[in-house]
């Protein structure tokens, strides 16, 4: 299992369009991914799951992959959260 | 039925034009079992396949006409099609419960729908809305009922429907659709705000506006005012009405990049928003505001669910102080209790909530709490011109209290060497009778005073602003309020001090010239009001307005001060 934290810096939190970005992004892979706030959890794949979350601004989460491409996974998804000021 | 009616005035503009009636066969869910399995699946894909394609196209449209900021919903109603987490769900139904695809969508939809209806923000409570349009369309395919196509409308008309949604709205074209009329919403649906961003006008909440009209008729609407008339009679009343309107509008885009001065030329007064988050900093600027009046801390503790720390707020305050590039904002301490909830600490039971618990009593008892949100705004002053007020002062002993403890935390900062502002100013919230009448020895400590009009009068009136039984006593011109504002403002001045104002009042139009008349400083309103009220300045002269006030606060009723306000505007 690979994983990394973050602290969510947009403004309005992790909103539908963020949601429906990293959904995306995690949609390329086969691995299973994890988007954890405090104690719940969403499958990253699916924005109805994360946005269901209502993760704010200011809070951490921890994205975790398992699978068989889980670095390369882990590695895209941290990338396209800063390039959309997400984290 | 009567040809007039009255509705909630959501997008301003007038329009006249034919009738387009929107009468969507409303959706009836089959729930007969699904006899073929694999036919089922494979009807729900097909429309999953066609929607996709709808939102595509509909990205595409809103993108042009809207910007893609906008547009991006569209990429998120296409991801909740495509979301494998929903997609299970339906298959799963239709394979073990042997639902039909409408059915099975619908269950699925209801329960989204009612998790994000159920959520305390805002923004993730309307998302139940998104789900809604998506799955609509879906199950509209799947029982082969018409999917309404309003970008193909070609000629010039009034839209009239019990409620658009946001797909329905993005695929409206200016050139065309000259505005529309709902049985539903209010001023911040999600019609109502793509309404404006489109320059559509838009009156909504008209209850039975589906059933009035015809196919035929020619529909008269004014979006300011959210008044309608079915097949007007006199056409001229309605054309002049257009006419002022866009006069009107050419005159105030102007207004955002003039500075605000009277007609006999002074520049002292200072008009700037209100705002309730860091995101509502582009709308101020963007209308010419030359400061923000008021910024609302609450929405840090609403939305959260614990006490937002002193990183969490700063970081807010600071975004803030540094998107206005130099022009002063002034924060609101935390103004909690009264109708103001949190979901993560229980307030004590009262009789009176608004006349308890709240806003600086609260904080001056849990200093804690207190602590965090002070360090974080001098912290926040470090990067430029900070205002820190403090709302529900009664007392001199308060404000010092509040004050001395503001003071304590920079001296620590500072020893600490943590940046704290030069321009740092430390002022008050005039809302309580008591506060206005003692301005005077108020201003021997307090840097400015800013009125909350709201709180003013319903505690000046004792009546709850709230209770439909008394809202006539909400008076903002009875002289009584009036003779309230002349001893805040008086004191202030007295002492060299400003005084604003960041209530309801500052920015409408009949009060800008009894404001001015009582020397009010700073006017703190909605963005959108900022240029209304630069446009009346210009048409006034202190001395006249100062008459006008002088006389106001001689009258004995507000409809006294009212008509001779009515009657010095006539003549501009």
């Amino acid at each position: 299992m690979t994983s990394f934290k973050a602290i969510i810096t947009d403004p309005v939190g992790l909103h539908a369009r963020p949601a429906s970005v990293l959904s995306k992004e995690a949609s390329k892979f086969a691995s299973d991914i994890k988007l954890k706030c405090g104690d719940k959890e969403a499958n990253l794949k699916s924005i109805m799951n994360v946005m269901a979350l209502a993760v704010k601004t200011g809070s951490e989460i921890t994205v975790e992959a398992e699978g068989a491409d889980e670095k390369e996974a882990i590695t895209a998804i941290e990338q396209s959260m800063k390039d959309n000021s997400i984290i | 039925m009567a040809n007039k009616m009255m509705g909630i005035g959501a997008s301003a503009g007038v329009a006249v034009a034919k009738v387009y009636i929107l009468d969507e066969q409303p959706i009836v869910i089959p729930q007969d079992t699904a006899k073929d399995v694999t036919a089922e699946l494979a009807n729900v894909s097909q429309a999953i396949t066609k929607a996709k394609a709808d939102l595509e196209n509909l990205q595409k449209i809103a993108q042009e006409k809207l910007g893609a900021e906008k547009a991006a919903i569209f990429e998120a109603h296409a991801s909740i099609l495509e979301d494998p987490a929903l997609t299970e769900e339906f298959e799963t139904l239709i394979k073990t419960q042997s639902y039909n695809g409408a059915k099975a969508i619908g269950e699925v939809a209801e329960k989204y729908i009612a998790m994000f209806s159920a959520m305390e923000d805002d923004y993730f409570r309307e998302r139940a809305a998104d789900v809604k349009d998506v799955t609509d369309r879906l199950i509209r395919y799947i029982l082969n009922l018409p999917v309404a196509d309003l970008a193909s409308i070609a000629e010039e008309v009034i839209i009239v429907a019990e409620d658009l949604t946001p797909s329905q709205t993005a695929q409206l074209n200016p050139a065309y659709v000259k505005g529309f009329a709902c049985n539903v919403g209010g001023r911040t649906s999600h019609a109502a705000i793509m309404a404006r961003s489109l320059e559509i006008p838009a009156v909504l909440g008209l209850k039975t506006i589906l059933s009035a009209v015809s196919a035929t008729d020619v529909l008269a609407m004014d979006g300011a005012t959210g008044e309608i008339e079915i097949n007007p009679q006199k056409t001229d009343v309605w054309t002049k009405k257009a006419e002022t309107f866009k006069k009107e509008k050419a005159e105030l885009e102007q207004f955002k990049t003039k500075k605000t001065v009277t007609k006999d030329g002074f520049d002292g007064f200072v008009l700037e928003g209100n705002i309730g988050s860091p995101k509502d900093v582009a709308a101020v600027l963007e209308n010419g505001g030359e400061g923000i009046g008021l910024f609302r801390s609450e929405f840090l503790y609403m939305d959260n669910d614990h006490f937002p720390t002193e990183e969490e707020q700063f970081e807010a305050y600071k975004q803030v102080v540094t998107d206005m590039q130099g022009k002063v904002t002034i924060i609101r301490t935390l103004d909690i209790g009264g109708d103001k909830k949190l979901s993560y600490f229980k307030f004590p039971e009262e009789m009176n909530p608004f006349l308890g618990y709240r806003a600086i009593r609260f904080t001056l008892d849990r200093k804690d709490i207190f602590k965090d949100q002070i360090r974080a705004l001098l912290r926040a002053s470090a990067f430029g011109p900070v205002g820190i007020m403090f709302p529900m002062i009664a007392t001199v002993d308060e404000f010092k209290t509040a004050k001395q403890f503001t003071l304590d935390c920079k001296a620590e900062l500072e020893k600490a060497g943590v940046a704290v502002g030069k321009d740092l100013q430390i002022g008050m919230m005039v809302e309580i009778p008591a506060a206005a009448v003692l301005a005077d020895q108020f201003a021997k400590y307090a840097d400015f005073f800013s009125v909350g009009t709201n709180d003013l009068i319903q505690y000046s009136m004792a009546a709850d602003r709230m209770s439909e039984h008394v809202t006539y006593l909400y008076q903002p011109y009875n002289p009584a309020i009036l003779k309230l504002l002349k001893l805040t403002i008086d004191g202030a001045h007295k002492h060299g001090k400003w005084a604003g104002m960041c209530g309801e009042m500052a920015g409408e139009p009949e009060a800008v010239p009894l404001l001015m008349g009582l020397g009010l400083d700073a006017y703190s309103m909605s963005a959108t009001s900022i240029t209304k009220a630069r446009s009346i300045m210009a048409k006034l002269t202190r001395k006249e307005t100062a008459e006008l006030a002088n006389k106001a606060l001689e009258c004995d009723t507000t409809d006294e001060v009212l008509a001779l306000v009515h009657k010095l505007m006539q003549t501009k």
